[in-house]
């Protein structure tokens, strides 16, 4: 019997390929979005980790209190010692000191007088030392355009762009015009040696990267920095835990009485980023539910037709004796095959197209040049492991739903009325 | 049988809801039906003829009154158990043949005996004698858009008597067919009464049915206007 109900099935096209191929592309184009609206939201929230926030950052509490004027001359003391400390109380989490500045860039002539020069918004980052994640943080060997990565002290990076506007060559000497901790003017002499280009509009104007030593000694900050950034070790931002690390650090560290103790903040607590968040979260998970309950209601109704076209057929097979729980059974058995045969493939084909859109990614610099935002030129998709299931809602479930719902027809009528429909 | 009667309606009504009143299909029917039986129930459109057959086949409930069939009381037989009356008791044959697109000839005749979990070899003799019946044992491997009308019919006839049923329900089984397959399934049925004395009843407007009938109920309005008897019963059934 299962036989041939089987044999019908697949011969019947109409009820076997033309459904399976509406469950697939619904469940793929659920993956894909799926894919893509997290893809998306988590590059944002890894690219303000990775170049501002940390999943975590430790600043002087006076720091903290004005951060987004780097006012340097608050700047955490006694980094080292500290250092040492948090690497021992959360070995999982990568730290590593960072100085942002501001000041000029002069370049220059022959003759020592200025050929040109512009504002850079500078980053003193951990180059040198062996354990240094910042290499992989910024992902700097793919972020050179021209020249070379620093191998010695006082050799730098700038922005690319920077560079073209300004008509730098690498090999050039610059020199840095800032300000001290302490408020006095400061000068340093530095070689451009190459080129960068992060991909984050953000980054790429006006910017400048050094090792954090030099700045601290160019601008008189020893065992000083603006900020300690913390990432966990597998990238994945966790509310949870950073909050938990946050925690243990302030009862251990901060100190309420003293202004230049260290205070730690999560990635979410900065620079307004948990209302961003949380927006973005909201706009997202809508997205994805309004999606989800579209492609339900299409798969839904695709079950509920296929079922209507079938009240001749079914009459047919009631009048031969065979029982209405009987049918109702084994159509939705067929619906839950055709559910899950196209929810299998459909979560492939969404997985791959996802895949490739991990790998590929989409330009969208053009929308992206003038933001102020941390946000990534390029978009990718991100398949995790929601990304397998998440299309099982609408191909298998709302399947099945539009088929019991609308199989309870061949409950609720009169078998003379099903009769009746299979003479017309 | 019970009383010798194969069928036995009882003061049947059927109404159905219309605006708010409702529409008598069936008023106050009794009949009864013996075995070996070949009647038409005939009269205007609309005068409650299929509306009968379906409640003899349980297909349908009566509203009022009652219907025996093989001694089962239709109207309480739970959905299963009516079901059950139909596979192996009664063969339907419709106007519009209602042949199972999808399945070839053997599996539309076949699909009665499915339900009857009868096994393979078994159901493969059971089939092709009764496409032999209906002369059609060649055309086992054709598929139903393939087949003519009165082929179809042929079709749905053997698939209606595979299981050799007590009862055969057949709902203006010529309508679709010119005057040569009309006779040529007519005597199909006719042959099939008298070889095996199963019980045949229409519902008809045609005239080259009335030929046939042995047996001829008038229904207007519903109720039944006439009941004649045109020829002398067939030997076979025990009354
Ligand atoms: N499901 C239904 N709902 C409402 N009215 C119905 C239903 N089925 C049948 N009727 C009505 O019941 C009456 C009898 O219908 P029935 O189909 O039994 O007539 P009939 O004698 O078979 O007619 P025809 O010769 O046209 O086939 C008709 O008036 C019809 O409109
Ligand atoms: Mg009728």
């Amino acid at each position: 019997m299962i036989r041939f109900l089987l044999k019908g099935l697949i011969r019947d096209r109409t009820r076997s390929l033309f459904p399976t191929l509406v469950v697939l592309v619904g469940v793929a184009l659920t993956v894909f979005l799926f894919n893509w609206i997290n893809g998306v939201k988590n590059n944002f929230i890894q690219v303000n980790a990775k170049f501002n926030t940390g999943h975590m950052k430790i600043m002087s509490r006076a720091y903290a209190a004005e951060a987004d004027q780097i006012p340097n001359d608050l700047a955490l003391e006694g980094i080292e010692g500290l250092l040492l400390n948090l690497k021992e109380d959360f070995p999982d989490v990568i730290w590593t000191p960072r100085i942002r500045f501001g000041g000029l860039l002069d370049i220059p002539d022959e003759q020592g007088e200025t050929r040109t020069q512009g504002p850079v918004v500078g980053l003193a980052v951990d180059l040198f030392s062996a354990s240094s994640p910042e290499r992989n943080l910024l992902n700097l060997e793919n972020a050179v355009v021209r020249g070379r990565l620093p191998e010695e002290p006082g050799e730098i990076l700038i922005s690319d762009e920077f560079a073209h506007q300004l008509n730098i060559q690498p090999g050039e000497i610059a020199t840095l015009i800032s300000s001290t901790m302490y408020g006095s003017m400061a000068t340093a002499n530095f070689t451009v040696v190459g080129t960068i280009r992060f991909g984050v509009a953000a980054m790429d104007r006006g910017a400048m990267l050094a090792e954090v030593s030099d700045i601290q000694f160019a601008l008189d900050m020893p065992d000083t920095a603006g900020e300690i950034v913390g990432l966990f070790s597998d990238f994945l931002y966790s509310n949870e835990k950073s909050e938990e690390i946050t925690s243990t650090f302030n009862t251990r560290y901060m100190k309420t009485d003293d202004e230049f103790s260290p205070v730690m903040t999560t990635l979410r607590n900065q620079g307004g980023l948990a209302e961003y968040f949380d927006m973005v979260s909201s706009v997202s998970n809508a997205a994805i539910i309004i999606f989800i309950m579209a492609m339900s209601i299409v798969l839904w109704n695709a079950g509920l037709m296929g079922n209507l076209r079938r009240y001749g057929e079914i009459g047919a097979r009631l009048a031969l004796g065979e029982d209405k729980g009987h049918i109702y059974r084994s159509m939705i058995a067929e619906s839950l095959m055709i559910g899950c045969i196209g929810s299998v493939l459909g979560t492939a084909l969404g997985l791959a197209i996802s895949y490739y859109l991990q790998v590929r990614g989409i330009n969208i610099s053009f929308l992206a040049r003038d933001a102020s935002m941390m946000v990534s030129n390029v978009w990718r998709a991100q398949v995790t492991p929601a990304s397998y299931i998440i299309g099982f809602i609408p191909g298998l479930l709302a399947t099945f739903l539009g088929t019991s719902i609308s199989g309870i027809g061949i409950y609720r009528r009169q078998t003379s009325t099903l009769m009746k429909e299979l003479e017309t | 049988m019970e009383n010798g009667y194969l069928i036995k309606t009882e003061n049947l009504v059927k109404t159905y809801p219309m605006g708010y009143g409702s529409l008598v299909a069936l008023n106050r029917v009794n009949l009864a039906f013996q075995k070996g039986e070949f009647a038409g129930l005939v009269g205007p459109s609309g005068s409650g003829k299929t509306t009968l057959l379906n409640i003899i086949g349980s297909l349908d409930v009566p509203t009022e009154g009652s219907t025996m069939v093989l001694g089962e009381k239709i109207e309480s037989l739970s959905h299963k158990k009516a079901a059950h009356l139909r596979n192996q008791h009664i063969g339907f044959i419709f106007q519009t043949f209602n042949l199972l697109p999808v399945y070839t000839v053997f599996e539309n005749v076949e699909f009665p005996l499915l339900l009857l979990g009868m096994p393979a070899e078994e159901r493969k003799n059971t089939v092709m004698k009764a496409l032999e019946w209906v002369h059609l044992a060649d055309r086992a491997k054709s598929k139903p858009a393939q087949l003519s009308g009165g082929e179809s019919q042929r079709v749905a006839i053997a698939r209606a008597i595979v299981k050799e049923p007590e009862i055969m329900l057949a709902d203006e089984p010529t309508a679709n067919l010119d005057a040569e397959n009309s006779h040529n399934i007519l005597q199909i049925m006719e042959r099939l009464n008298k070889e095996l004395s199963t019980t045949f009843i229409f519902a008809t407007h045609d005239e080259k049915v009335m030929h046939y009938l042995r047996r001829k109920i008038t229904l207007v309005d519903g109720a039944v206007a006439k009941d004649e008897i045109l020829k002398p019963q067939q030997g076979g059934g025990e009354n």
